[in-house]
């Protein structure tokens, strides 16, 4: 909510023509979220300090629901931190030193100076080495502390706030145009909606310095939020060559693909003509199994309407040809409570469910699945935690996902699906899916049940 | 001539057009009763007469009947139902909702019918019609029977029709006006000795009970055991006295067919029944022929909420007339399988049974009664060594006497008994029906509750992902609304409006108790495993400890287990005095931070550290700025409060010592719901267990002062503020349930709601709806404690499940969070 630039070379007081703001009056200025005010704290020939304060007025915030209620917590950061809303008042107060004009002293716009920001309450999501990255490489020297959560409570540790300082010898239209960009980028948030103009914005602010600048792509991610066209249109026009994406998550999505071949192949061979998505999520098995023609009647089980209607989007239901549509049923459902619409379906498949289910739900889910739905094959699959020692990334004795309630060892799985198989009368095959360490086995277990008559 | 007519029957008129049917519908029955062909061809077509819609007619027709019959309404057709094929549907729609079909037929000379339509402009058909209609009609009269029609009145001539009146008469299964109390008793098999043995220990004296009870027997009196006749003379004396009502077995049926000489394959049994009854001469076999032979498939008993049946009876069929109900009642069902003795496999009725009416049956010998789904089957198999066990009712107390010996040899041994009971096996699995969709609760406290949809459907993946054990889960506790916004110009909230909206209900004393601020929480507490296992059907564990949405309160199991422990012991006193195993307790866990920590972190904690830097720093800065100066110093006072406001609610840590229980509401107890005593009840038993206490004060709203005064001094020191209550925990005012309680929060606490500042723009906060918040208060809080209730009544869990499912769903309907 406060920035503060100050000039410390003689005469320092320049500052108020570059800024086109008077050192001796404090002015405000009304924004369509509060006000902003613009005051001198020091004003000598040395040193000369400008401050732009935001003065948001919390409650302002909150929009509110025609229902009358708001969208948002009352209990708020945004008025108090440096974001979006400072980059905006900067836009509009500070319009015409942005713009490089400067009435009188047109000589100064273009001059390297010695210049400070000061700028209190900055949300870094990404850290001091975050904050290193954004800015060094634009030739600041940074002065950071970092806000405590609340200095009663030392175990809470420390608050995502830092107060930051940044110098360099440099030209203050370039200065306002950094901190315009790089603010929200450090927030990770934006107050309005992101359009197309913004990779307009973004060009114009980041002329000069954004194509050089090493972290240019989690800039444009971050500044656009995070919408890969937008991202991918203002880099291109960096004329950068854009180099393959390398999401972290490559090897996870390739596994999942790989899973998925492996179900589909076990269905088919199965030879049902009724299917089972036992949790089937935004429905990429359900993609799968549409492509196929021996499967004549698909249902896809999920607890989450929300992921429902995604796989309604994605398997594009709405104009699927009528006789697809009645091929294709989505519905709601929970497999720890009994469903009679489950009940006389050839096959099942249960895809990366059960390590979502907390312990004391899976006799619910075996009977559920097992007793009354009754499939003639069923094909589960779940991670194989022996293999997670092989997986860098993650820290010993941790899950694969935060909601994994469990991970099973190959042992532990077998002897789960055999006392499933033995109650309910099936036979269990277990396999594995992905590719095979000597020691620790395959990444995902399989287990395919077959009914017995 | 007057004929008798069952309640729930399907009357088809029968007679040629002009035979005087709707005439004959009007003078007899109710206008909603009568469905009329004409009439639903008006309704699909506009026009009466139009026999071209003739088909969509009787389609629209029959889904009404269709409705009418699921309803169990008498109802009449009025077509001519001349012709087989009209009648073919009708029959069928008699045959899947078991009521009896009776037909009236009006056989009227061709003249009269033609006088009629000709007195009808909209009737000019020829004469043809007519003569066919009739010749129609003369051929059906010998069908009709065949088709299954139980019983044909025909009426040849307008004087016949003339003379005729009806009688509704109940069914004959119908005895919901007979209150009780009962004896059932279940299969008795000719043990005369342990019947009477049976019938003392019940408190009859010769065949009669002095209060009045009355035995009923739920078949199977005969085959097998050594005194059947013995037996046969003293039920059909208690029946011909008053004194019993008596069922058939498939024993009973089957000996009645032998008795009249039909040829029946006669097992060891029967032989047994014919051999003892041969001595008793023919006047007795007589009699005891006419009395089995009369005897009605299964009861209906005190007001709908008690059936008996020797097989036990569907929902769907009891109080129903049909083949096939009296085959299920004799029977039962069977899957078609058999076992490995070669036996039928019986189809598990009971497991399916969702109905609301106790079913008591026998028929297949059990070691031991067990409830499933508001049924019980009391057969325990006294003929083969058992017992002989009557359920008393409405008590609901089991009853037995061993048998002396065994008098015939089991057919299949009576199997073992698990260590969990047939309903906590049977409840391992909850039904999606039972929740999902539009659906309604009944509730004693405020009739049906519906819940929406999509509410539902939010409700589903909270539990069925993030609920503790459903088993545990017996209660969840409503929202509370705070009062009504104070109109003084420092505050949002005050106890005035809160004393002044009970005052309005009419209610005179009200409890005010400090409002801790913690986290809500539920704890179920067990006296040891062994109750956790049998009255819960968890294994390994004492209790449970859950949030307000039905997770598990904290995430470490081994803390979850250290405080229950803790709170097991202070609460041993509790047990012995409730004489109960387990209790349910509504209570507040300070401090706040222990299960609000991401929140306090994510959200209060960061909005105060990012503040209090920015507006000290602007301060510092704004040094000589005048106004601007005093505002942001204002600004930072605010930021402030909210600080010390949150800090208030928060410590640290490091065993569970440091967290404080407190209970302010004991809700239940085996046998119990402690809805009924008031709140003052509660904090004097609650104190016996030395937990944190709650304080409080009662009120008699006359004399308001000294609680205000306490409130003030509460919040003046940063504490949330208090809950009022009416003294009386359920209370009805004359616009019905009252609001079970009303928050009044504090000015510097609301900081924590409203925001920082909130202060500065009270104005612009008053504005508050507070309706819709009261309103699902009142729902949630009937659903609560009707969840209780089915507990504590040991209904099935899928009716518990209901209630607290329907108070999660109900929490997501979107309200104004601050409220």
């Amino acid at each position: 909510m406060l920035l503060a630039l100050t000039l410390s070379r003689p005469p320092a007081t320049d500052l108020g023509y570059l800024l086109s703001k008077h050192p001796a009056r404090l002015q405000s200025f009304e924004l369509s979220f509060g006000q902003a005010h613009v005051f001198y704290p020091e004003a000598t020939c040395e040193r000369c300090t400008a401050a732009l304060l935001l003065d948001i007025e919390p409650t302002s915030l909150v929009r509110t629901k025609p229902g009358g209620f708001p969208l948002e917590h009352y209990v708020n950061d945004r008025p108090y931190v440096a974001s979006s809303f400072l980059s905006v008042a900067m836009g509009s107060v500070f319009s015409s030193a942005f713009a490089g004009r400067c009435g009188g002293h047109p000589e100064l716009v273009d001059q390297m100076l010695p210049l400070q920001a000061e700028l209190t309450s900055v949300p870094a999501r990404g850290g001091e080495s975050l904050l290193r990255r954004l800015f060094e490489p634009l030739g600041y020297e940074l002065e950071l502390t970092r806000l405590a959560l609340d200095e009663s409570f030392p175990e809470w540790g420390d608050s995502p706030y830092w107060h930051l300082r940044i110098k360099a010898e440099t030209r203050l239209r370039d200065l306002l145009a950094h901190l315009y960009v790089l603010l929200p980028v450090l927030d990770d948030e934006k107050h309005y909606y992101v359009g197309s103009d913004e990779v307009e914005k973004l060009l114009r602010r980041g002329a000069g310095w954004l194509k050089e600048h090493p972290e240019r792509e989690l800039i444009a991610s971050r500044y656009l939020k995070h919408q890969g066209s937008l991202r991918r249109e203002t880099l291109a026009r960096l004329r950068e060559d854009l180099p393959d994406e390398q999401p972290p998550t490559e090897k996870v999505e390739r596994l999942h693909d790989l899973r998925l071949q492996e179900v589909l192949a076990v269905l088919k061979e199965s030879g049902a003509s009724s299917v089972l998505d036992l949790g089937c999520g935004e429905g990429r098995l359900l993609q799968l199994l549409l492509k196929e023609k021996s499967f004549q009647r698909i249902v896809g089980v999920d607890v989450s309407s929300l992921l429902l209607e995604r796989a309604a989007e994605r398997l594009r239901l709405e104009r699927m040809s009528e006789r697809q549509r009645r091929r294709l049923t989505l519905r709601l459902g929970s497999l720890v409570y009994r469903d009679r619409a489950l009940e006389g379906f050839d096959a099942a498949a249960v895809v990366e469910v059960v390590e979502h289910l907390d312990p004391h739900r899976l006799s619910a889910f075996e009977r559920c699945v097992f007793e009354f739905a009754r499939p003639g094959t069923v094909v589960l699959t779940t991670p194989n935690r022996d293999y997670n020692v092989l997986w860098p990334a993650l820290p010993a004795g941790k899950v694969r996902h935060g909601d994994h309630r469990f991970e099973w060892s190959r042992t532990e799985f077998a002897a789960w699906a055999g006392g499933v198989a033995e109650r309910h009368g099936y036979q269990v095959e277990l396999r594995p899916v992905g590719a095979e360490d000597l020691v620790h086995g395959a990444p995902t277990q399989m287990g395919v049940f077959r009914r017995d008559h | 001539m007057t004929i008798k007519l069952p309640d729930f029957t399907l009357v088809l008129l029968v007679g040629a057009s002009g035979s005087g049917k709707s005439t004959f519908a009007r003078r007899h029955f109710r206008p909603t009763e009568v469905l009329s062909s004409d009439f639903f061809r008006g309704l699909v077509s506009d026009d009466e007469n139009d026999q071209a819609v003739s088909t969509q007619a009787f389609e629209t027709l029959h889904y009404v009947l269709a409705r009418r019959l699921e309803l169990r309404k008498l109802s009449v057709v009025d077509a001519t139902n001349v012709q087989p094929e009209g009648r073919k549907p009708l029959l069928a729609l008699a045959k899947k909702y078991h009521v009896r079909p009776v037909a009236f037929v009006l056989d009227m000379p061709e003249e009269v019918c033609l006088e009629r339509n000709s007195a009808r402009p909209d009737r000019q058909f020829g004469r043809h019609v007519v003569a066919h209609h009739r010749s129609q009609l003369r051929r059906s009269l010998k069908e009709l029977v065949r088709e299954g029609v139980r019983e044909i009145h025909r009426f040849s001539g307008p004087d016949e029709v003339e003379a005729v009146s009806i009688q509704r008469v109940p069914l004959w299964t119908d005895r919901r006006g007979e209150t009780g109390p009962f004896d059932l008793i279940g299969d008795v098999h000719g043990c005369y000795d342990e019947l009477i043995m049976l019938l003392e220990k019940l408190g009859y004296r010769d065949g009669r009970h002095p209060e009045g009870r009355r035995a009923i027997f739920l078949g199977d009196l005969v085959d097998r055991g050594p005194r059947i006749p013995q037996v046969l003379r003293l039920v059909m004396d208690m029946v011909a006295q008053g004194h019993a009502l008596c069922l058939p077995g498939n024993h009973d049926v089957k000996l009645v067919q032998a008795l009249r000489g039909k040829n029946v394959q006669v097992k060891h049994g029967l032989a047994c029944s014919l051999e003892q009854l041969e001595s008793e001469g023919d006047a007795f076999k007589r009699q005891v022929l006419e009395f089995l032979d009369g005897l009605v498939s299964h009861y209906e008993l005190d007001g709908g909420r008690l059936v008996v049946a020797h097989a036990g009876m569907k929902e769907e069929m009891a109080g129903r007339a049909s083949g096939a109900v009296r085959s299920f009642a004799l029977y039962g069902e069977t899957t078609g399988e058999t076992d490995e003795l070669g036996l039928p496999v019986r189809h598990n009725w009971a497991a399916e049974y969702r109905g609301r009416a106790m079913v008591v049956y026998g028929h297949t010998p059990v070691p031991q009664p067990e409830w499933l789904n508001r049924t019980i089957c009391i057969d325990t198999g006294c003929v083969f060594g058992g017992a002989l066990t009557a359920l008393r009712y409405p008590e609901r107390e089991l009853v037995s006497v061993k048998a002396r010996e065994m008098y015939s040899e089991p057919i299949r041994p009576l199997g073992g008994s698990s260590d969990r009971s047939l309903q906590q096996q049977h409840d391992d699995v909850l039904e999606l029906s039972q929740v999902l969709g539009k659906h309604y609760v009944r509730t004693r406290l405020k009739g049906l509750v519906s819940i929406r949809e999509e509410n539902a459907n939010a409700a589903l993946e909270v539990m069925s992902r993030f609920a503790v054990n459903p088993r545990w889960l017996v209660y969840l506790p409503p929202t509370m609304s705070p009062a009504q916004t104070s109109a003084r110009p420092e505050l949002l909230e005050h106890p005035d409006e809160a004393f002044d909206d009970f005052a309005r209900q009419g209610v005179e004393r009200v409890i005010c108790q400090e409002k801790h601020m913690g986290s809500r929480a539920v704890a179920v507490v067990c006296r040891d495993a062994g109750t956790a296992r049998s009255r819960f059907g968890v294994e390994g564990a004492i209790g449970c400890l859950y949030t307000r949405t039905g997770r598990p309160f904290f995430e470490d199991q081994l803390l979850e287990l250290a405080v229950l422990a803790r709170l097991q012991a202070r609460l041993s006193s509790l047990f012995e005095e409730l004489n109960s195993g387990w209790v349910v307790l509504d209570c507040e866990l300070m401090p706040w931070s222990a299960k609000a920590q991401s929140l306090l972190r994510g959200q209060y904690a960061a909005v105060g550290a990012a503040g209090r830097a920015a507006l000290s720093r602007a301060r510092e800065l704004l040094r000589g700025q005048g106004e601007l100066e005093q505002r942001f110093t204002r600004r930072l006072e605010d930021l402030d409060s909210f600080t010390r406001a949150y800090r208030r609610y928060c410590w640290r840590v490091d065993s569970p010592d440091d967290l404080k229980l407190a209970p302010f509401h004991l809700l239940a107890s085996e046998g119990a719901v402690h809805a009924d005593k008031d709140h003052l009840w509660h904090m004097e038993k609650l104190a016996l267990a030395g937990l944190h206490p709650t304080s409080y004060r009662v009120v008699d709203l006359s004399e308001r002062q000294g609680a205000v005064a306490w409130w003030e001094e509460l919040t003046a020191a940063g504490g949330e503020g208090m809950v009022v209550k009416p003294l009386d925990f359920v209370v009805r005012g004359p616009k019905g349930l009252v609001q079970p309680a009303l928050k009044c929060r504090g000015r510097e606490y609301l900081r924590l709601i409203y925001g920082p500042e909130y202060t500065a723009r009270l104005g612009l906060l008053r504005k508050r709806g507070l309706a819709s918040k009261r309103s699902l208060a009142l729902r949630e809080f009937a659903l609560g404690v009707e969840a209780l209730e089915r507990f504590v009544a040991r209904e099935p869990l899928g009716q518990v499940h209901q209630c607290v499912f329907g108070v999660l769903a109900l929490e997501s309907e979107p309200v104004d969070p601050r409220l």
